[in-house]
């Protein structure tokens, strides 16, 4: 596992365009090491456009994009390969296979070794999925498989969390975890972003978007 | 290296698993290899010489069956994304999931070919040129089908047209194929499987390229 060392992320002079419709226009940020940022806006304002902008997905129309390391800025796709950890709409969750079995393949695969199943376990009794462990994930709820989505973020081991709408369909319980786990990781130096119409009740940047 | 085997282990258990492509595609191969003796009639002569043809164009639209989602699953579910940014190169995790078509549809197909040529009265000779081509061949229609299955990412219904686009590409593999079992049962060497084994070698080699770059349009729209 590559030490990415991320100490902040910049955004300069965004431009994105969907269809022939400007989304937003000149928009800049730059989040440091242990911070987090609330992007909000009304639905179709280019929430998960951004997200996605900033997760190497989209290419901005203009403006640039910036991880600064220690010693090294860039935005190559080797270095956002190491750096991101992405929680989407969609979940990632293959009908066929349990959460261990999810859980066990993005350890390996983000991460290149196996971990102990030990670990897997305490992944899963963490985000509440410790007794649908290896029941196929078609017969998850939509809550659920967000936990496992959480649960993945967490393994995945990268030091800047792009989440988009991470609240939908989470209960009470499970956004406290979610709340709790953004909190967590800021606070051992990694970055979050997060798209949300509800306030998570974190302490942190706010950036609107569509706003006059 | 792990993380590409951890993604090859990964779509090898979807494909063999309940709901898979594997299962699928050999007993839809056995049924048009069963199908066409019945069609073509009883005469062992013609039989013989119409199997290797038969049996690589069987192979062909057996490997298409589940080649339209070999990134649409992934791409509808979210994994894509996932995949995307995990430590492999585009191009590497399209070698990954094209050796994982290989290793879960064309090997198979393979193995099975020299029951169904019993069907065909191919004599052992044309049998072993089949399953040599085939097992030289099959990687090409994976490697070639995954561009299709690329390009066709966001088009709904794309099962449909994933075999107009690799259909024609794949022609050369059909020629030398079936070339190879005819130069077989003739005694002849034709260079039938050397320009087959050239087809599916460049096949292989370039199109993990070709499949990134579908990619890469597909998640940026």
């Amino acid at each position: 596992m590559r030490v990415t060392g991320l100490v902040k992320l910049s955004a300069d002079n965004l431009t994105c365009i969907r269809g022939e419709r400007v989304l937003f226009r000149g928009l800049g940020f730059a989040l440091a090491a242990g911070g987090a940022l609330s992007v909000e806006g009304a639905n179709g304002a280019g929430k998960t456009s951004l997200l996605r902008m900033l997760a190497g997905f989209l290419i901005p129309q203009s403006g640039t994009i910036c991880l600064h390391h220690n010693g090294s800025d860039s935005f190559d796709p080797e270095d956002r390969r190491h750096t991101i950890g992405w929680l989407g709409h969609a979940d990632g969750a293959k009908p066929q296979m349990s959460p261990r079995e999810t859980l066990s393949f993005y350890a390996r695969f983000y991460r290149g070794n196996a971990d102990s199943t030990a670990g897997i376990d305490a992944a899963l009794d963490a985000v509440g999925l410790g007794r649908a462990a290896d029941l196929p994930s078609q017969y998850l709820s939509a809550g659920q498989k967000k936990r496992l989505a959480l649960a993945r973020l967490k393994i995945s081991a990268r030091p800047l969390w792009l989440l988009d709408e991470p609240l939908a369909a989470l209960d009470t319980n499970g956004k406290a975890l979610l709340r709790d786990a953004i909190a967590a990781h800021c606070a051992g130096g990694g970055m979050a972003i997060f798209a949300t119409h509800d306030p998570l009740g974190l302490d942190c940047q706010t950036l609107t978007l569509g706003a006059p | 290296m792990s993380a590409a085997f951890a993604l090859l282990m990964r779509d090898m258990r979807l494909a063999t698993r309940a709901g898979g492509s594997a299962a699928l595609a050999l007993a839809f191969f056995a049924a048009v290899a069963a199908l066409v003796p019945l069609g073509v009639g009883a005469d062992p002569v013609l039989l013989a010489r119409i199997a290797g043809g038969v049996l690589w164009v069987g192979a062909v639209l057996a490997a298409l069956l589940s080649l339209d989602r070999l990134f649409q699953t992934d791409f509808e579910d979210g994994s894509l994304d996932l995949l995307v940014l995990g430590p492999l190169s585009l191009e590497s995790v399209a070698a990954t999931k094209i050796a994982g078509h290989w290793l879960t549809t064309g090997l198979p197909l393979t193995l099975l070919s020299p029951l169904l040529a019993l069907l065909f009265n191919l004599p052992p000779s044309g049998t072993l040129a089949l399953v040599a081509s085939l097992a030289i061949g099959t990687p090409a229609i994976s490697a070639i089908g995954a561009i299709g299955a690329g390009l066709t990412l966001s088009v709904r219904r794309g099962g449909l047209i994933v075999p107009l686009i690799v259909l024609p590409l794949l022609s050369p593999a059909v020629i030398f194929g079936a070339g190879a079992v005819i130069g077989a049962l003739d005694g002849l060497a034709n260079g039938a499987m050397w320009l087959l084994a050239a087809f599916s070698f460049a096949a292989v080699l370039l199109s993990p390229f070709a499949v990134a770059a579908t990619l890469r349009l597909n998640l940026s729209s």
